[in-house]
């Protein structure tokens, strides 16, 4: 599927399948990702991809197929686990507790204790204010619940707080739908930061021009199925395009088993 | 857009006024202060009514609010936990029978069975007794708050249930009897005379939280200069300080303005062969105690939200269940401690409640949840979950308790105290929807 055969995938995921009722969300799809790698996952809404992201990073259990970290089998049941392996994902809903600071929001679940057992408030913030110092130097709210922020400062928390943890693999839904173009570009040069990082990533995106500036491979998704996938040096956006909405998959493309069949 | 918005925030700092500023440098909630004063108006309003139409005022005495205090030790012993349950948003119906049935298991337990085995008056019946009646609540929260998490039945149904069938099964356990007398020890915890702690321990709690206070302060400002944090002003530092602690000695010195009933006096003169004239004897109440539990369970609850992780996952979940679960935080199990906490205060409550009759009748709670929810939401717990302070509970039990005590005193009958009782919390929600609103 990729030019690095040689070379261990980050993740591998084999045959992975949900249904939700009779819908099956997720049918059969295959895929995997390098370190320094960022893979896209395109498709209409509704084609699958949140969903199969969203098995990976443990809000859903998967019906069949498998996941392999690091060449290892991985076994993900809830968000936990995930963060287990070092997968961090940014949701597309911007998962953050509204009514907490900051601080609070990037080290939740994960807090900092004092010696006996309380919550170290001001060394999470301390560490928060260097973090957010880095990312979005602009960021002085630190005292606010992060309701009362912006749509793209409250990105950069939920950014911060995947980075925070030392993430080997980072799942991004839909990461600039919420921001302006300043912002966008931002997490653009942050997603070039962690690629040399050796940071593998999965970008889910609308966005087809987000997509050819910022990732290496794609692969489309259609109706649950996998089209194809494709390096972003060997198709043009057109093609990617048809891809998406009628599931034809070009030369430049490995098909996938929900690729058109050609007659 | 960022300068922009800074630019605007200095403006508005130049054109504040005094009261905005003090705020601001003490870090006091402008809620809080709200509801002092809202506390002082319904109190003074009281005496005052007392005073022109009765020709008394009966309000403003020590005697009235050492009493008003021990009212308010049940309820706001449940508001604090109360908190937590509506802060995650959902609700506990069924404290109110919670709180009989402990309080009948404890009946039983202390009037039927210990004296059987340990014999009469026996001093570890009160212990055991106690322990026992806080695991019974306990347990039982726990079972509603497994029944709300994991079977995913709406905590208001579960706790309805709870309502019925807890009330229900008090009635059997008690055979429909008042179960009495309870042990002699276990009744201090219910306060009167021989249930406070005196002029000299009033004294010695009153310093302890002076000596707390000016830790706090000390310590947060170290912490701040440490981490290079903003930190306030000396001055509203110092007025912190004197003003917290001239709080505390006013209120040690209105417990002990409280003097013992003659009667009891004569009791305790002739029980102690004292032989000076019981019309020259005056022996100050002090604290009661079950006012100090009240405290006591302040001071923990509020730790427990504030300072631990615990307390740091139930504001998440109600901020965003959906962000907490995917954070990582196992929000079902948080569930269970939640209600299975709020049951042990239930326990603690059915403590002080019975040990305040001497006894337990079956109709011991009825209606408390009311009276808990009312508390928790007068105090400025939000029902859209994610927001709510233990302080603003229990002012919240304090001022509805206030609100009871003083149309008792000046004389309303009972249907226009509902009325009256009713309509402040509606009241009260619509002031802080509107606060809420503009706060935004």
């Amino acid at each position: 599927m990729s030019n690095s055969e040689n070379q261990t995938p980050l993740v591998e995921i084999k045959d992975l399948s949900i249904a939700f009722g009779g819908i099956k969300a997720v049918d059969h799809a295959s895929l995997d990702l390098f370190p320094g790698e960022v893979v896209a996952i395109l498709g209409h809404n509704g084609a699958g991809k949140s969903t199969l992201i969203k098995i990976l990073s443990g809000a859903y259990k998967r019906d069949g197929g498998e996941i392999f970290v690091n060449g290892e089998k991985a076994d993900i049941n809830n968000p936990r686990d995930a963060k287990k392996y070092g997968i961090e994902t940014i949701y597309q809903t911007l998962a953050v507790a509204d009514n907490v600071d900051a601080a609070a929001n990037l080290y939740l679940g994960r807090e900092i204790l004092t010696s006996y057992g309380t919550l170290d408030d001001t060394a999470m913030e301390a560490e928060a204010r260097k973090v957010m110092g880095r990312l979005n130097p602009n960021f002085q709210r630190f005292k606010e619940p992060v309701s009362k922020l912006s749509g793209g400062q409250r990105q950069s928390v939920a950014i911060a707080r995947a980075i925070l943890f030392n993430a080997k693999i980072l799942i991004m839904d839909e990461p600039t739908a919420a921001l302006g173009p300043q912002e966008t570009e931002q997490v653009g040069q942050l997603i070039h930061q962690l690629k040399k990082d050796g940071i593998g990533i999965f970008l889910i995106s609308h966005d087809i021009h987000d997509v050819f500036d910022l990732a290496d491979r794609v692969a489309v998704m259609k109706n649950g199925k996998m089209v194809g996938y494709a390096k972003t040096t060997d198709v043009t956006k057109d093609e990617v395009l048809g891809m998406i909405i009628l599931g034809k998959c070009p030369d430049g493309a490995i098909p996938g088993p929900g690729a058109m069949q050609e007659a | 857009m960022n300068s922009l918005n800074n630019s605007v925030g200095a403006d508005k700092v130049e054109n504040e006024g005094i009261f905005t500023r003090f705020l601001r440098a003490t870090e006091i909630d402008a809620r809080l202060l709200g509801m002092i004063a809202a506390l002082i108006m319904i109190w003074v309003g009281f005496h005052l009514y007392g005073l022109l139409v009765n020709g008394f005022g009966a309000f403003l005495t020590p005697r009235n609010l050492w009493n008003l205090s021990v009212q308010t030790a049940s309820v706001a012993v449940m508001a604090t936990g109360m908190v937590l349950v509506i802060v995650t948003r959902h609700i506990d119906l069924s404290v109110g029978s919670i709180l009989g049935f402990s309080a009948t298991a404890m009946a039983i337990m202390q009037v039927w069975i210990l004296p059987e085995i340990l014999g009469l008056g026996h001093p570890l019946i009160w212990v055991i007794t106690v322990i026992f009646g806080l695991m019974v609540g306990c347990a039982i929260g726990a079972i509603h708050g497994y029944l709300i998490a994991y079977l995913g039945i709406p905590a208001f149904i579960v706790t309805l249930g709870g309502l019925l069938v807890w009330r229900g099964a008090t009635f059997l356990l008690a055979r429909g009897e008042t179960i009495a007398p309870v042990d002699a020890t276990f009744t201090k915890l219910g306060g009167g005379p021989y249930g406070a702690i005196g002029a000299t321990g009033s004294w010695i709690v009153g310093l302890l939280a002076c000596l707390a206070l000016l830790g706090l302060l000390w310590q947060g400002r170290r912490k701040r200069v440490q981490f290079n944090f903003p930190q306030r002003p000396i001055w509203a530092e110092t007025f912190l300080a004197i003003a917290g602690c001239a709080i505390i000695v006013g209120i040690v010195m209105l417990v002990n303005a409280y003097y013992w009933p003659k009667g009891i006096v004569r009791q305790y003169a002739e029980a102690n062969n004292i032989d000076t004239p019981v019309s020259e004897i005056f022996i100050s109440h002090g604290f009661a105690i079950p006012v100090l539990i009240m405290l006591a369970v302040g001071v923990m609850m509020t730790f427990l939200t504030t300072r631990t992780r615990f307390g740091r996952y139930v504001f998440a979940i109600g901020g965003n269940p959906e962000a907490a679960e995917l954070a990582g935080i196992k929000t079902r199990w948080v569930t269970v401690k939640i209600f299975a906490l709020m049951g042990t205060l239930c326990g603690l409550s059915a403590v002080i409640a019975s040990a305040r009759l001497g006894s337990a009748s079956i109709s011991l709670g009825t209606l408390d949840e009311l009276y808990v929810i009312a508390a928790a939401v007068i105090g400025g717990t939000s029902f859209a979950g994610g927001v709510g302070t233990i302080y603003g509970a229990i002012l919240g039990a304090l001022l509805m308790q206030s609100l009871q005590a003083g149309m008792v005193l000046i004389g309303f009958d009972a249907a226009m105290q509902q009325m009256v009782v009713g309509s402040v919390l509606v009241f009260a929600v619509w002031i802080d929807t509107m606060y809420r609103r503009r706060a935004k």
